[in-house]
């Protein structure tokens, strides 16, 4: 990666807000919603009044500054607690709008101002001096007693809460100790001491031997000079960074002027409730700043939370609804004596990735207290022997742990995603860092805190190191547990020191079989190194001390309801389908007994087809047992409609058909007694015609002996072809077969649907016979045909349609008449006749 | 042809109406169902090409040598790591389309090939009754149709292991499983792929009830696949896209991460099992008052 311009960098220190958005581009990580979700349609309108506050300060209260504030007045109520909300470095009132309206959506009256030297306000900046900020927000809250929104403790005193972001939540610490006013202050990413954030030295020699954090000076510092040298600083804050800058080196002036400006100078002071949030992708103000602000107010005897959530000034995800959360439940508790509270330690984590939106889901685990940056300790040995690194010339090429921008990379590291994170940036370069690692893991094991060790460093002078802790699985590359470097200076450690170095603080999870390893390198690019080549000698003379929460639990996310619930509607909705319009019961009887040995009788039948056609209409007959019955009519007739509705598969619209008494429904067993070929046979291609017989009894739930399958075979007289495929017949061999299949069984009730199409003229002949002698068995068959001579011959009785309905019935010779062919009687009573 | 000749003609019928010996519990068994479908030229293809298809990427990725890392993390990057993880790639190419068109075929051809033959109404004569052939059918086709989802990734997990090697999974994002941490993912995986394919199988069924073409069933139901897919592409419709019936298709890759993620897996299953209920119903619901003409 590119280090971007100074504008990208200053964007990153102005807060959180406008950053997020580039990070987002920059690494494809998605965020919460965030400001657009707050404030869409349907949110009360938020009212607001903006007026500038002219207070007076500096040492001797003499200098005058106009203040711009907004009052954000609180929706739903006259009166409401007031919170204070300060902005990031670089920034003004106006970024912290949307925090603002949430709050007064919440029934706060909330006062955002730009502070000294931002935005509209007038004056310069002092970086939260206690001579020039903390007065401004002292008359501040003056003027906020006087306001008819804000509900008062006293005279003069004001129900108050301060939040804010950086820059805005340090001058919430400062303010609650120089303003006994304050009730209650939640401080964001914000620092405890400047000169330990600006020259840190993780052995804890102090800053006055610290390594200059060289690259986040120079962004903070730049942020508030604008084009100028100096800008709007404070001409004494501008010589002094431009004599650290070129030094490299904290001098005790410096260290003092900004230790006024620390929270840790008054730490003793701060006695309210407070909700600490600190960013886990913070190289600027890491979870160690945090840490050093709740213990000193706990130890002032306040109550005290800390969430440790996924951004911070390197980037990454933002969290704004859960963060806005938390803070408003913490000034619900502390300020409206509502609610619960937030729970005493609170961890964000990256519980993995949703595969639908690519999302990293973050879930928050919490324990009831914070136990500080070492608790549940146990050490981890760490092998590796003596290593020479070098400082190269010039101190660069320069390793790379956090900068600005990577921090939404640090959170997929939590995922296993160590390869994926570095992104093929460089980490370390070659012969520049000693590595020491532990045995492989036998189990997974989550950091949670600051991990220490000790090691014995050998080198000429001053020898400036970057402790690191990298994840390193069984097969692959080695990656940073956390983007974040802890740097130690060693002085006069010619004859070899030995240091504790405390490693960045962190919340991690190292997988089963996974080691860790803990890197010093000799450069970062975060951090000022001396230009000389040198090389030194860097040993581990103790194991690794890791820290653990074991209280910390996440609870499982909780699923959406419809999870529940749609399957739920799903299911009920599936059994109205199924169940509505189910019983159109009629009138008559399932079973008319004095019908019982008439094979069929068909009465009043009537189909309508949707597309309106009448295909039959009103039809009636009657069929007795050892009829051969012909069903004659023109081609529309009816007659397949009809047949098809005595074999239950097209519904009629009135009137009904019985078989031996039996009402014909779709699946009544009765039609187990009726075999049928109507309108061409139907096999499986892929199956021989044997194969197809045998299967469609089986499938016909009949007991096995009684398919007479050999007679029904010899029937369809195939020989050496039934044991083809039915996809290599010809018409009539499937015409054959399809004859033979209705008479499995040998049916009380034979329908066939013009059985000699593709027959030749002797297996016409057979065919007659066989129907003949079928009915001579005392069962019937309906034969329904065009070829009126086949009729003639083979039929007892006959029935003729025409335009669906009958036109005549009974014996074939009364039909005739005498002396006249079947034929001439048709075409007369279809009324085509002579 | 010969004679017929039955002393038995006059049997006395069941109490039903039913002719000796018939009784609808024994209709259209399922082993016989089985045994109809199985024997079909389409059922063998199918599972001829999701048993070669795995050695075929064997032999691709011998011919070409171990994938290279492209930037993106993928599972191709390590399918060669392990047969494990050749399984889960094979898995992975396969979800979107090889699979969905295998559970398409068994499900959306099964009743609309009968109509195609004709023989669907010699059955319904017989007869088996119209919900009991519905019911049979479904449960033969869904069987075949887990039978294909299972058998991919089997065989390339066979095919992976003699080619690659038992061991450990590496995951793309760097991590690993112990081999038998993974087999049980794996059984997460597939069981979760199963459940996801539901919704195409009930969608190609309901089309084969309600079409006689085979192919239109079966081309429909991929067809909507493919739209669904399309739609899920088209980001602007926000949270809608969590109710298309392919949105959850890939959820299984949540049992890939270090931390099992069943958030996914849940909705997925959620939406998969809502959508197959009322698809189900509505083809047992058409079947049912259908008149059929074929």
């Amino acid at each position: 990666m590119k280090l971007g311009g100074a504008g990208r960098l200053r964007e990153r220190w102005n807060g959180t807000g406008r950053a997020t958005r580039w990070t987002a581009a920059a690494a494809a990580v998605a965020l919460a919603g965030g400001g657009v979700a707050w404030g869409l349609d349907g949110e009360p309108p938020v009212r607001t009044r903006s007026q500038a506050v002219q207070v007076l300060d500096g040492p001797k209260d003499d200098q005058k500054v106009s203040i711009d504030t907004t009052l954000y007045r609180p929706v739903g109520r006259a009166k409401g607690p007031a919170i204070m909300l300060g902005h990031g470095f670089g920034g003004s009132k106006d970024d912290v709008r949307a925090d603002a309206e949430a709050l007064a959506r919440a029934g706060y009256a909330v006062l955002a101002w730009s502070a000294r030297g931002f935005g509209a306000s007038t004056g310069q900046i002092a970086l939260n001096s206690p001579d020039y900020e903390v007065k401004d927000a002292r008359q501040l809250i003056d003027w906020l007693a006087r306001q008819p929104e804000v509900r008062l403790d006293g005279p003069g005193d004001p129900r108050l809460g301060m939040t804010g972001e950086s820059y805005g939540g340090a001058i919430a610490l400062m303010t609650a100790a120089y303003d006994r006013r304050v009730d209650a202050i939640a401080p964001q990413i914000t620092w405890n001491s400047l000169p330990d954030v600006l020259f840190p030295n993780a052995t804890g020699a102090g800053p006055g031997d610290g390594v200059f954090k060289k690259l986040w000076a120079g962004v903070f510092f730049s942020s508030g000079a604008g084009n100028t040298a100096c800008g709007r600083f404070l001409p004494s804050m501008c010589a002094l960074y431009q004599k650290v800058a070129e030094t490299g080196r904290a001098n005790p002036d410096a260290i003092a002027t900004l230790q006024r400006s620390s929270p840790a100078s008054v730490a003793d002071r701060i006695k309210v409730p407070a909700l600490i949030v600190q960013g886990q992708a913070d190289s600027l103000f890491p979870l160690d700043q945090g840490d050093a602000n709740a213990r000193a107010i706990a130890r002032n005897g306040a109550p005290v939370s800390v969430v440790w959530y996924q951004g911070g000034h390197d980037g990454g995800d933002t969290e704004t609804d859960r963060i806005r959360g938390y803070v408003r439940d913490f000034f619900d508790q502390r300020l409206g004596h509502r609610g619960d509270g937030v729970p005493g330690f609170a961890v964000t984590r990256a519980g993995g990735l949703d595969s639908s939106t690519q999302k990293v889901i973050v879930e928050a685990a919490t324990a009831k207290s914070y136990p500080g940056l070492a608790a549940g300790a146990r050490t981890l040995p760490l092998a590796g022997r003596e290593q020479e690194v070098n400082n190269p010339a010039g101190g660069n090429p320069a390793s790379i742990s956090a900068l600005p921008g990577l921090g939404a990379l640090g959170s997929l590291g939590d995922l296993g995603g160590g390869a994926l994170a570095g992104g093929g940036l460089p980490v370390d370069m070659p012969g520049q860092s000693a590595t020491f690692d532990t045995a492989p893991l036998t189990a997974p094991l989550r950091i949670t805190g600051a991990a220490t060790v000790r090691v014995k460093v050998t080198g000429k002078g001053d020898v400036p190191l970057f402790a690191k802790l990298y994840d390193v699985p069984a097969h692959g590359a080695a990656s940073p547990a956390r983007r974040i470097a802890a740097p130690i200076r060693v002085a006069q450690a010619d004859q070899g020191r030995e240091v504790a170095v405390t490693l960045p603080a962190m919340d991690y999870r190292f997988d089963a079989g996974h080691r860790l390893r803990l890197v010093l390198a000799t450069t970062d690019m975060g951090f000022a190194t001396p230009p000389q080549p040198a090389t030194y000698k860097v040993a581990a003379v103790s194991g690794l001390t890791v820290p653990a929460v074991p209280a910390l639990r996440a609870p499982a996310a909780p699923l959406p309801a419809w999870v529940w619930g749609l399957p739920a509607v799903a299911f009920a909705l599936a059994a109205a389908i199924v169940l509505a319009g189910r019983n159109r019961r009629r009138a008559a009887p399932e079973f008319d007994a004095s019908l019982a040995d008439v094979p069929l009788q068909i009465t009043g039948l009537t189909k309508r087809y949707a597309s309106g056609h009448l295909a039959v209409s009103d039809l009636s007959f009657r069929v007795e047992k050892g009829q051969v019955l012909g069903l004659l009519g023109p081609n529309g007739a009816g007659k397949t409609t009809s047949l098809r509705m005595l074999m239950g598969l097209i519904h009629p619209d009135a009137g009904e058909i019985r078989l031996f008494g039996h009402r014909v429904t779709p699946g009544a067993p009765v039609l187990s007694r009726l075999g049928s070929f109507v309108e061409g046979p139907g096999f499986l291609p892929h199956l021989s015609g044997r194969d197809n017989l045998d299967l469609y009894w089986r499938a016909i739930g009949r007991s096995p002996g009684t398919a007479h399958l050999e007679e029904a075979l010899e029937i369809a007289g195939l020989g050496a072809a039934l044991d083809r495929t039915v996809r290599t017949y010809s018409q009539g061999m499937r015409q054959r077969l399809a004859i033979a299949q209705a008479m499995l069984g040998l049916p009380d009730l034979l329908v066939l649907d013009e059985p000699t199409n593709g027959l030749d003229p002797p297996q016409i002949r057979e065919m007659r016979e066989v129907l003949v002698r079928y009915a001579a068995t005392g069962r019937t068959v309906i034969v329904s045909s065009h070829l009126l001579a086949e009729v003639e011959q083979t039929c007892t009785h006959a029935v003729v349609m025409s335009g669906g309905r009958r036109v005549a019935a009974g014996p074939v010779s009364e039909i005739v008449g005498s002396g006249r062919r079947l034929e001439d009687a048709f075409l007369e009573i279809i009324g085509e006749g002579p | 042809m010969t004679r017929v000749e039955d002393p038995k003609a006059t049997a006395p019928p069941a109490a039903d109406g039913g002719a000796p010996g018939y009784d609808v519990r024994r209709t259209l068994p399922l082993r016989v169902e089985a045994v109809r479908q199985f024997r079909r030229r389409r059922t063998l293809v199918a599972f001829a090409i999701l048993l070669a298809l795995p050695w075929v990427l064997v032999g691709a990725f011998k011919l070409g040598g171990d994938p290279e890392a492209d930037g993106m993390p993928s599972l191709v990057d390590v399918a060669t790591a392990s047969g494990l993880n050749f399984a889960l790639f094979a898995l992975f190419v396969a979800t979107g389309f090889l699979l969905v068109v295998a559970v398409a075929l068994f499900c959306g051809d099964t009743v609309a090939s009968e109509a195609g033959w004709s023989s669907l109404r010699y059955l319904l004569a017989a007869p088996v009754p119209r919900a009991r052939l519905l019911r049979q059918k479904l449960v033969v086709a869904l069987g075949y149709a887990a039978a294909a989802v299972l058998t991919l990734p089997l065989m390339s997990l066979l095919a992976g292991t003699v080619a690659f090697g038992w061991g450990d999974v590496s995951l793309p994002t760097g991590g690993t499983f112990a081999a038998g941490d993974a087999l049980g993912r794996m059984a997460v995986i597939v069981g979760y792929s199963l459940v996801a394919q539901l919704v195409v199988a009930s969608l190609a069924f309901l089309l084969s009830v309600t079409t006689d073409s085979p192919l239109g069933a079966v081309g429909g139901a991929v067809g909507l696949v493919i739209v669904s897919n399309i739609l899920d592409a088209v980001t602007a419709l926000g949270s809608w896209r969590d109710f298309l019936p392919t949105h959850w298709m890939y959820s299984w890759m949540d049992a890939l991460q270090p931390q099992l993620q069943w958030t996914g897996m849940a909705k997925g299953a959620a939406l998969s099992l809502a959508y197959s209920a009322v698809l189900l119903a509505l083809a047992f619901r058409r079947f049912r008052s259908r008149d059929v003409v074929s």
